[in-house]
């Protein structure tokens, strides 16, 4: 009666030899490595990258131990800290500001192994790096919208010459006040046919004919959403000049973003980074000058790089400023159906460019991002006719991808919502190590103390359970390290807190069985009774874990979050390995003989 | 080797007042002291700024105060934090303060006296996130309860799921009483570690419900007080070796964890002490005086003995 199938025993021969493979990468530990990822979407990590990387290293007499390409960067893996820096200064000076040069640990598995398997992903607190948590100003990117809504208003009646004796704006409201009734249906038709994103009721109050304009819930929702993501955007950019290897940024709730910096110790810089505004200028190229090689600009112009790496003479007076347009949009022509940007501007900044382009038909106009006090070109289209009415579209020679692009900088440095830091984690490199080491030890004295109890109080089923935990905690490393979950300190706490539950099913079992053979029962029946019977209880008391374990998930955040993880995955690993490792290995001691009349259980 | 020879029942259910009588005066205290002084809540759910410094040598605390006072963080708490090298600074989170800023601040500070100092760690937490932390907490917690009663409900009866559910949120309290006492400090990980033992110690309580259910099967003729004192008394031997196993492992972690996780394992050991006096001597009175029968779970015989009977 004890004795398996044999797919049994090949299943779980199958899922230790897994775990066994998808353990060891953390066996190798991990070498400093410098990574090249190219910052523009023309430049390609490439084999003609590789190979650069490659002269360039060793031009320098740097050897690499490794030298990999993958789908997004070059990674050069080194035997020690010093050349590492080393290669980090030569590659910045030899691939210049086109490529982020970003420090970093790779492991040190051999290639046939990190082809399918990586080391667990560590969290912050134990590998060091920067948390932030951003939370989006919504309030002040509505309020943006609805000042620059009152002021289009305005210009639009008056371009209308539709009578209006004021327009007020108060927190969520702009209010239109006309004389009388038939200028305002007039007015109203007028507007709603301007401005789809509002929302128009009439009101009247004494002798004024009032038009209350709010903005649509559904346009309110847009320009929330627009302002995450383009803070998304805008922060992706600006962590990749801090040249950190694996940043994550990610939305976290409606209107938060976290900002994850492994490996990032100058909190400082980091933070002026992040926090910077951006802003953006419109000027006129000049065309008449060229600029050769090292020649200084000529009088009252400047030179400014743009996308593709080349160089543009841009006149010194501003057109125009960022703070004047109100939304740039990819989308298509009309005419001709190729990709373009639609670009709005409010009622000033449409004056403003009516006027310049009228002068200046036919010539090339810059639009340049500035970041940090330097400048950039991001388009520079030629001006075909006279644009009014703030509406102004960019196209010609652009792919969507191109326009897309180009439309998140323009608004990356037009109207990025503010944001703040509402929370911020660091944590020291070597703080992180001792945590590492805590964790491990901690593990380590438990699982030991565990292990000589059970062989003391159960003998052979007591060394079977200690078997059965360690499978246990070679799945549970082997799992967390195939999904690649962040593994934290409180993540590592569950690990062991698993374990210290795991063996419960064991001693269940093992109590079980003892009851049995108390009760007169022969040995095979026992075991065989032992088993079956604890399964259901098994299998209850595991189950309301889980129930705690996905509800911190659900609700946790950040370290919760980690510890729920484990958590729920150990249980999942223990019960295989309580259950049916344990089962095997008895089964294989035990099972075959025919008469047995004891059994080592204490 | 065997720890547990017991040929005889405890006839724990006869006790059954006294235990539930000792477990209310607990609870009673820890409520009456979580009411009193409540809990030391840490800068994850009040906000604020901690920042964790090394120094070669020992620190000098009252310098470090000092020099904090220069640049008008008077109410900073100032605190050695595991060795007398390492300084923990604790500075409330106040509206007029640029928050994020202010661990460069005392950084640069610290470090104009002592450039040997370093850095360890930095939390800072605004004030929005503390509350969304402490309410997402609750949210869990309401959900585990709430979830491990649905599933006792549906496995065994209603009267196991409320009554193991009031055990064991009764170890919470218990807990929270503890950390009110002491003032400990309650973190995210304490959160953590105790919405944990609400799971854990549930265990307990489906171990022993599982026996009884059992014994109601195969004892036909034993009364209720009797079948519960049988499998209390046959799982006992179980509830101390898995709880002791447990235990192992958490003191591991409560001695050499560090500081991050101390609180996490005194947290985990309090629970797990009282979670095996709970789930015995509070969960199973309880179901008995909820009157917990026989016929919960065998009620196709119970008409085929009315047939019977003359």
């Amino acid at each position: 009666m004890n004795r398996y199938p044999l797919w049994k025993y090949l299943l779980i021969v199958v899922v230790i030899a897994l775990g066994l493979v998808y353990t060891l990468p953390n066996f190798y530990g991990e070498s400093p490595a410098v990574q090249v990822l190219p910052l523009r979407a023309n430049l390609k990590a490439d084999v003609a990258l590789l190979k650069r990387v490659e002269d360039a290293l060793q031009a320098a007499q740097l050897n690499t131990e490794a030298l990999s390409l993958d789908t997004t960067s070059v990674k050069a893996r080194f035997a020690d800290t010093d050349s590492q820096l080393k290669a980090k200064d030569v590659l910045h000076s030899q691939l210049g500001e086109d490529y982020v040069v970003a420090l970093n640990l790779l492991p040190r598995s051999p290639q046939w192994l990190a082809n399918f398997a990586s080391p667990m992903y560590l969290g912050l607190d134990l590998r060091g790096g920067v948390h932030f948590l951003l939370q989006v100003d919504m309030k002040g990117a509505l309020d943006k919208a609805l000042e620059s809504a009152s002021s289009d208003i305005r210009s639009s009646l008056r371009e209308q010459n539709i009578a209006y004796s004021g327009v007020n704006r108060d927190a969520s409201l702009v209010t239109v006040k006309f004389r009388d009734a038939a200028t305002r249906s007039k007015g109203e038709a007028e507007l709603k046919q301007r401005f789809s994103g509002l929302e128009f009721v009439e009101r009247d109050e004494g002798s004024d004919y009032l038009l209350n304009v709010r903005l649509k819930p559904v346009e309110e929702t847009r320009i929330q959403e627009t302002a995450v993501q383009q803070n998304l955007i805008t922060l992706r950019n600006r962590v990749n000049e801090l040249g950190v290897a694996e940043p994550v940024i990610q939305q976290q709730g409606l209107d938060r973003i976290v900002v994850q910096l492994p490996g990032v110790q100058d909190t400082a810089r980091a933070k002026d980074i992040l926090g910077r505004t951006a802003t953006l200028e419109v000027r006129l190229v000049d065309d008449e000058h060229q600029i050769g090689g090292g020649s200084v600009a000529p009088f009252g112009t400047e030179i400014f790089k743009d996308r593709d790496g080349g160089f543009i003479l841009v006149k010194k007076s501003v057109l125009l400023t960022g703070d004047r347009i109100n939304d740039a949009q990819p989308g298509f022509d009309s005419r001709n159906n190729e990709p373009a940007v639609h670009i709005g501007l409010d009622a000033v900044g449409a004056r403003k460019f009516k006027e310049a382009t009228r002068e200046n038909v036919g010539k090339r106009m810059a639009i340049i991002l500035f970041e940090k006090g330097r400048g950039e070109v991001v388009t520079a289209p030629v001006i075909r006719e006279e644009i009014g009415g703030g509406r102004v579209q960019i196209s010609g020679k652009m792919s969507t991808e191109e326009a897309k692009d180009t439309s998140l900088l323009l608004r990356a440095g037009a109207l990025a919502a503010p944001m703040e830091i509402v929370e911020e984690r660091t944590v020291g490199p070597s703080l992180g190590a001792d945590n590492i080491k805590r964790g491990f030890d901690s593990t380590k004295i438990g699982f030991i103390a565990i292990s000589i109890f059970m062989i003391v109080y159960y003998l052979m089923f007591g060394g079977v359970s200690v078997l059965a935990l360690g499978v246990n905690l070679l799945l549970l490393v082997a799992l967390l390290s195939l999904l690649q979950a962040t593994l934290t300190l409180p993540g590592m706490a569950a690990i062991a807190l698993t374990l210290g539950m795991a063996i419960d099913s064991n001693v269940l079992i093992n109590e079980r069985i003892r009851e049995e053979l108390r009760n007169g029962v022969p040995p095979q029946a026992a075991i065989h009774a032992g088993y079956e019977t604890a399964f259901s209880t098994i299998l209850d008391s595991n189950i309301t874990t889980l129930i705690a374990g996905i509800a911190l998930f659900m609700f946790g955040s950040g370290p919760i979050k980690g510890f729920a993880v484990v958590l729920c995955l150990g249980i999942l690993t223990s019960m295989f390995s309580s259950v049916l490792v344990s089962r095997a290995i008895v089964n294989i001691i035990y099972g075959r003989k025919a008469r047995l009349n004891k059994v080592a259980i204490g | 080797m065997e720890f547990f020879k017991i040929k005889k029942d405890i006839p724990f259910m006869s006790y059954g007042r006294y235990t539930t009588s000792i477990s209310l005066i607990t609870f009673i205290f820890a409520v009456f002291f979580l009411a009193t002084k409540g809990l030391n809540f840490g800068v994850d759910f009040t906000g604020g700024t901690v920042i964790e410094v090394h120094y070669i040598e020992p620190a000098n605390i009252d310098k470090v105060r000092e020099q904090l006072g220069s640049i008008g963080l008077h109410d900073a708490q100032v605190q050695n934090f595991g060795s007398s090298k390492d300084v923990l600074i604790q500075v409330p989170l106040k509206q007029n303060k640029a928050g994020a800023k202010l661990s460069e601040q005392v950084l640069e500070t610290l470090k104009a006296q002592d450039a040997s100092v370093q850095l360890r760690r930095v939390e800072f937490v605004g004030p929005q996130v503390g509350k969304d932390l402490v309410e997402n907490g609750a949210m869990a917690l309401l959900l585990v309860s709430l979830g491990i009663v649905g599933y006792l409900w549906i496995r065994f009866e209603w009267k196991f799921g409320v009554s193991a559910i009031i055990a064991n949120l009764h170890d919470v309290i218990i807990i929270l009483g503890f950390f009110a006492f002491f003032q400990w400090e309650f973190s995210l990980s304490v959160l953590a570690a105790v919405l944990a033992v609400l799971g854990y110690s549930v265990n307990e309580s489906v171990v022993v419900f599982d026996r009884i259910r059992e014994n109601f099967r195969k004892m036909r003729k034993t009364e209720v007080a009797e079948i519960i004192d049988n499998a209390i008394t046959r799982t006992m031997s179980r509830t101390i070796i898995t709880h002791g196993c447990t235990q192992m492992m958490v003191t591991a972690m409560l001695f050499l964890g560090g500081e991050t996780l101390h609180y996490f394992a005194l947290a985990l050991t309090i629970g797990i002490l009282f979670s095996i006096y709970s789930s015995v001597l509070v969960a199973s009175p309880i179901l008995m005086w909820l009157g917990v029968s026989r016929e919960d779970f065998i009620k196709p015989e119970k008409t085929e003995a009315e047939e019977v009977l003359p």
